[in-house]
Order: C-alpha cells, then sequence, then structure tokens
C-alpha cells in the first residue's frame, strides 16, 4: 500500500474523530465520513485521498468506544493509522472493521505530512518514499492478522462460518 | 460430568487462593474457555466465557446490524444480554427515534432486559452487576461497574454483536497498577479528586491496556457511590477495567438489594505490579481538569475565577445519591448566580427518586438549578446542555476533549460535584471548601 501521510498529534480522541452528534443519529459510513476529524480540521474529509495514510503520535483513539470513529476514517477513504500507541477500544474496533491499526515506534519523528509512504503488511515494515527511511512495525497476533487479511471480523466470520477465536 | 466440576471446583479454590495473582489474572483464568484450567497470566491472550453484556444506544444499533449481517437469528443467552436508552433519552430526533425503535423490536424479539431512561452502568450496578462477574459493554465506561468487584471492560459494537453470537470474546489478560489511598480525607476533597489527582500524576494515557486496582484506608470507608466514580474514571486514563474488591461495604449494598456474589475474588498478596501508587490523601485537595484534556490537573485554587456559563452535575461519573446530597447541603439557602445554568441530570430513576424522598429536588430548585431525566445527554453533547461556541461548563463529568459537549469552540473544566456547585454559586471557578459547612 503506497499514499500521502495526513499527521496527527498524541491523544487524538473519538470525540474529535466522529462527534457523537453525529453518530447519534447515523451507522452510515458515507455519512459520518463527510464529519471525520471535524474536531481538528473540518475540511479533513475533502482533502483525503483513497489509499492516504494517518500517522499519529501515542494513544490514537482515545475516550469513546465508538466503532464509528474508525469507520469513519476508513471510510473517508484511508488506507490505514500508523501510530506510536493506540488506545485499546479503538485499536480492536479498527481490525474488527478491516481498518489496519500499525503501532510503528518512531513514525511521527521519520515522517511529516504530505510524505508519501510505503506500507508492507508481509515485510512488516514502513518506508517512506520521501526520505527513503525504513521502520519496523509491532508484529500483531496472528488471529488478527488473519481478520485483518480478509477484511475484518464480520467477513471472517462469513468466510470461516466461526469468529478467530473459536 | 461429576468429576469435571470436582476438577473446576479444585482449581477454582487453587486460583482464588493464589498469592501470586492479580485480581485480573484471577477472575479472568475462572473465566478462560480456551483452556480451562490453565491460569491466565498478564500479557498472555485468552478467550473468556462473558457473564454479562450490553450496549446503549449509541451502540446497539450498530451491533444489531452487524449480528444480522452475521446472519445469527438468536443470541446466545437472553438473560446476558441488557440493552439501554440513555444516551438520547427520551429522543431528541427523528433518526435517534427510529434507532430506539430498532432497540425496542429487537430485544422484544429476543427477549432480552431493555431499559430507559437509567444511565446504562447506573442501571447495571442497581440491578445485575455482582462481585466475581465478567461483563463486557459497548461503552467504555463500561469500567465503572468494577466498583461492586466484577472484571467489566468496554468493546465496540461488532466486538458485542460476537459476543451476542457466541457468548465469548478474546482479551489480552492486562498488566495492573495499584493505586493504593491511605489516610483520612480533607475537607472538600472527594473520590472525583484522588481519581483526578492520580490521572494527573500518570497521565491520560498512563494505565493504557492495564487494570488499576484501588485499595486503601480511604477506599475502606467509600461508599459504592464514590468507588463507582473512582471505576469509571480509569477509562480516562486508558485503563481496561478499574477495580474495587468485594468487602464489607460491598456485601451490605448487595444484600440490601437481594444479590448474592458469583465469586469473591482478592488480589494475591505477592502478585506482581506495573506500578504501585501509594498517596497519603492527607495532603490532596480539590482538583479540575482544564480544556482540553483530563490529564491537564490543576488544583482548584489555582484556577478559580474564570467565569461559567453553565455547571453540569451528571453522568455515569458523579450523579448517584451522595453527589446530589453533597449539592443539596451546599444549595441550600443559597442561589445559583444569576447568568448561569446549573443543569442537574441525576444517573437514574432511582437516584431521581431519591432526590425527590429527600427534598433534595427542592432545594436544588430553589437554588436556581434545572433538573433534567435521566440521559448521558450534556456530557455526550447530544442533548440537554448543549454548549454553544464560547462557552465555558464546569462539569462533574469525565471528558474535557474539544467538542465533547457541543462547540468545538467551547470549553469543560472536570471537577467534583462539591466544585461544580460552588462554582454554580460564585458564577465563576470556585473552591468548595469556601462553601461547605
Amino acid at each position: 500500500m503506497i499514499g500521502r501521510v495526513w499527521k496527527f498529534s498524541d491523544n487524538i480522541d473519538t470525540d474529535v474523530i466522529i462527534p457523537y452528534k453525529y453518530k447519534a443519529r447515523s451507522i452510515d459510513p458515507k455519512e459520518l465520513a463527510e464529519h471525520c476529524m471535524e474536531g481538528i480540521d473540518p475540511e479533513f474529509s475533502k482533502k483525503v485521498k483513497k489509499g492516504d495514510f494517518i500517522v499519529a503520535g501515542r494513544n490514537f483513539g482515545c475516550g469513546s468506544s465508538r466503532e464509528q470513529a474508525p469507520v469513519a476514517i476508513k471510510a473517508c477513504g484511508i488506507s490505514a493509522v500508523i501510530a506510536e500507541s493506540f488506545a485499546r477500544i479503538f485499536y480492536r474496533n479498527a481490525i474488527n472493521i478491516g481498518l489496519p491499526a500499525i503501532v510503528c515506534k518512531g513514525i511521527s519523528k521519520e515522517t511529516n505530512e504530505g510524505d508519501l509512504i510505503e506500507l508492507d503488511l508481509k515485510e512488516g515494515t514502513v518506508k517512506n518514499l520521501s526520505n527513503g527511511k525504513v521502520i519496523k512495525i509491532n508484529k500483531q497476533p496472528d488471529f488478527l492478522e488473519r481478520m485483518l487479511e480478509v477484511g475484518g471480523l464480520i467477513e471472517y466470520y462469513k468466510k470461516f462460518g466461526k469468529f478467530p477465536w473459536e | 460430568m461429576q468429576r469435571m466440576n470436582i476438577a473446576n471446583k479444585d482449581f477454582q479454590d487453587k486460583v482464588l487462593a493464589d498469592e501470586g495473582l492479580t485480581f485480573s489474572e484471577k477472575i479472568l483464568s475462572l473465566k478462560r474457555s480456551d483452556e480451562p484450567g490453565k491460569v491466565a497470566n498478564a500479557n498472555e491472550i485468552m478467550v473468556a466465557k462473558v457473564d454479562l453484556s450490553m450496549a446503549h444506544d449509541g451502540t446497539a444499533p450498530l451491533a444489531i446490524k452487524v449480528l444480522n449481517e452475521l446472519g445469527i437469528k438468536n443470541v446466545w443467552d437472553s438473560s446476558k444480554v441488557i440493552l439501554h436508552i440513555d444516551h438520547t433519552y427520551p429522543s431528541s430526533s427523528e433518526q435517534i427515534a427510529n434507532f430506539h425503535s430498532i432497540m425496542r423490536k429487537f430485544a422484544k424479539a429476543q427477549g432480552c432486559h431493555i431499559q430507559e431512561g437509567n444511565i446504562c452502568h447506573q442501571y447495571m450496578i442497581e440491578k445485575f452487576v455482582v462481585p466475581g462477574m465478567l461483563i463486557i459493554g459497548a461503552d467504555s465506561h463500561t469500567n465503572t461497574q468494577g466498583c461492586l468487584g466484577a472484571f467489566a471492560t468496554g468493546m465496540g459494537s461488532t466486538e458485542i454483536a460476537a459476543i451476542w453470537a457466541g457468548g465469548k470474546i478474546w482479551l489480552k489478560v492486562p498488566e495492573s497498577i495499584k493505586v493504593i489511598f491511605n489516610g483520612s480525607l480533607p475537607k472538600g476533597v472527594y473520590a472525583k479528586d484522588l481519581i483526578l489527582f492520580t490521572i494527573g500524576k500518570i497521565s491520560c494515557e498512563g494505565a493504557n491496556y492495564k487494570t488499576i486496582e484501588f485499595t486503601g484506608s480511604v477506599i475502606k470507608e467509600f461508599s459504592i457511590d464514590s468507588r463507582a466514580t473512582l471505576c469509571n474514571m480509569t477509562t480516562e486514563a486508558g485503563a481496561k477495567a478499574g477495580i474495587v474488591e468485594m468487602d464489607n461495604v460491598t456485601k451490605e449494598y448487595l444484600m440490601a438489594l437481594g444479590r448474592e456474589p458469583m465469586l469473591e475474588v482478592h488480589a494475591g498478596k505477592e502478585a506482581i505490579y506495573d506500578k504501585v501508587l501509594e498517596e497519603d490523601v492527607e495532603q490532596m485537595e480539590p482538583y479540575v481538569a482544564l480544556p482540553n484534556s483530563v490529564d491537564n490537573v490543576k488544583p482548584v485554587r489555582e484556577v478559580e475565577g474564570i467565569p461559567i456559563d453553565q455547571a453540569f452535575l451528571g453522568s455515569c461519573t458523579n450523579a448517584r445519591p451522595e453527589d446530589l446530597m453533597i449539592a443539596a447541603r451546599m444549595l441550600k439557602g443559597r442561589k445559583v448566580k444569576e447568568g448561569v445554568r446549573l443543569i442537574v441530570t441525576p444517573a437514574s430513576k432511582s437516584v431521581y427518586k431519591f432526590a425527590l424522598r429527600n427534598e433534595i429536588a427542592n432545594i436544588l430548585m430553589e437554588a436556581g438549578a434545572f433538573i433534567t431525566s435521566p440521559t448521558c445527554g450534556a456530557c455526550v453533547g447530544t442533548h440537554c446542555g448543549v454548549l454553544g461556541a464560547g462557552e465555558v461548563c464546569i462539569s462533574s463529568s469525565n471528558r474535557n476533549f474539544i467538542g465533547r459537549m457541543g462547540s468545538t469552540e467551547s470549553k469543560v473544566y472536570l471537577a467534583s460535584p462539591a466544585t461544580v456547585i460552588a462554582s454554580a454559586i460564585k458564577g465563576k471557578i470556585a473552591d468548595p471548601r469556601d462553601y461547605l459547612r
């Protein structure tokens, strides 16, 4: 996967990713996407191109358990969120809905907004094509990788007739 | 079968008596279904059987949709699925009313419990939670329910749907942080101040993926209301769970409600902790979390005088009988400052009735407070107290993120009920010690 970087700081919370007022009235990914990151950048959803990445600092997705947060990000066209660390519920939610949440120590230092990066899940690396730096990503447990490969928890169940932990 | 049961009982006794295991390791060992009879150590990934699951009007509609997509007709055990209509109750729009209808139809078809008009965590504490349960809720503040010695944690809608399908879920066994509060609580200092102080110290990610176990002489004296406040706010430090172990206070609380514990779990004396924080509460004072982060904590006296538009006493953090009693004591014979709104949202119908029965509601209204029906409304910025651009609110709730309670240009300060009320009287952020009689 190759795409441009949108950079965010530490502790990006789910109220900023998708305010409750929007998620209360809709579970439609397209409608949610229109308000993605509105708390920080109201124009975000218009600027993002399909295949772009979010690169963030520590504790990305802290706050509410709303699954609408990764849904909004994915529906915007973002192909993966790469962060120094994730809040626990966001991390689970993202993988469950088929949005790769990649822990990559040092990523915020080695990338700038607008850089072109390549995420190679097989190799376990992020390559910054703008400055040539290669950073290793944290390996996920196998069952989560299998779930991501098929596109999330629902797809996994549809394909195998059981949940990954069964 | 007989032999299996004896083996299970032996394993249970062994785990409960093991001095080397934390609360989380013990309880998750006993809920384990992937390798029953094997101890679940911190950082291990395991599969657990869930005792209770819940979702609300912000998360259940999506979970129901997922369950349909999975093609699952019936939940695994309708007695273990609880639905709450609380986040925007009564509905504030047609779209939300439609979501509520979906939930009511689902609950009826499945035969599972549904309630309307009580904040989910308070209702769970009042009606269902007992020590030793594993509870998974589609709400991040499910941690609150750990106040009764249960392991309670939040997840998203898709995973709740998966639990509804099969009653099981994967978990990484968390490491634990022990927080010990000793000493006697100074005037004007409450559970909320202790947890704000703690989060200020360890940061909003200081307990990420971990359990916080609360203990010490202060905790032993704390009511279930205060314990709920502590466990509730562990979420804001990133914790997977917040725990106060079962003791006599828990037993009395349950006895009054006619409930029995499932398991009495106590952390082992030699258990290994990621961190142990021992705090002497005598040094503490009322605290406030400044916008826009819950770990931006300062003593109230350092931020006194900031003018406010709204004071909010509500949410799953601080809107229980104890909190309303503090408010009534402070407001008796006083008035809310002109130009300031004091919005009081009791956490449940039972709390509301308590306020009516004990003259609390009267005192609050005489002072100028506006009492709403129980809902999550103002705290999540959906109704009953949404903030406009440029407005400042002091709130007894748990989050002050940008736009949390409304406009992205509003500001939220988090504090104890006493500090909220003192500020409502003064019209500015105020030290509750000046108003306590």
